[in-house]
């Protein structure tokens, strides 16, 4: 019975654990920016923030998005 | 329809979006839906720079040109749709739903070259043979 109580406590502490990285994952993760590249064929290219290739064009995007409010 | 006509459209109609403009390959602008000339064309600058720094990325040579771009920032997303010569840019609020903005621009750019008057009678065509089938049936 007692060992019964224990497991039942671990099994709790574990989902309450599990909950909690997923709230916070959820609510406090930062999205990294990012750039989608869609060709003719269909084909689809990412680059994330920090990759080759990505400032320059999210440079461009940012400007796009000043121009866009200053308005 | 006239390109300010369907921006206006475009705008009332989609939530997300908050500014768009079209232009052709040398940039001059066809319409848009910010008042201020300067930010027009420091938008429309921006989008094509955008375009132009996609294109000279290394990529697949079967992969053909590139159609369409989103970048997502923190503080919005912007849009570009390509179709022939013309091209549309759009800013939108962050996070939004990327398959219906694409949608939208791509309707819009068809509508201006009036693509949407020929769905009705395609439609029509295959009402028309879906009656004839059912006749004969």
């Amino acid at each position: 019975m007692r060992l019964l109580r224990k497991l039942l406590g671990f099994f709790a502490l574990v989902g309450v654990a599990f909950a909690a990285i997923v709230v916070y994952r959820r609510r406090f993760a930062v999205r990294k920016e990012r750039v989608d590249l869609y060709y003719e064929d269909g084909s689809l290219v990412s680059l994330e923030e920090g990759s080759a290739g990505a400032e320059r064009l999210l440079a461009h995007a940012h400007d796009a998005v000043a121009s866009a409010r200053a308005a | 329809m006239g390109a300010g006509d369907a921006l206006q459209r475009l705008i009332e109609e989609s939530a997300q979006i908050e500014a768009a403009c079209m232009f052709d390959a040398d940039g001059t602008t066809e319409a848009s839906t910010l008042t201020d000339e300067s930010a027009t064309r420091s938008l429309v600058e921006a989008a094509r720079a955008l375009v132009s720094e996609a294109e000279n990325r290394p990529r697949d040579p079967d992969a053909g040109p590139l159609a369409q771009l989103e970048v997502a920032t923190h503080d919005g997303s912007v849009f570009v749709v390509r179709e022939g010569d013309r091209a549309v840019v759009a800013v939108t609020k962050p996070e939004p739903t990327v398959g219906l903005v694409f949608y939208d621009l791509k309707s819009c750019l068809r509508t201006t070259r009036g693509e949407t008057n020929s769905r009705p009678r395609r439609r029509g065509a295959d009402s028309e043979e879906a009656s004839t089938s059912e006749t004969a049936a």
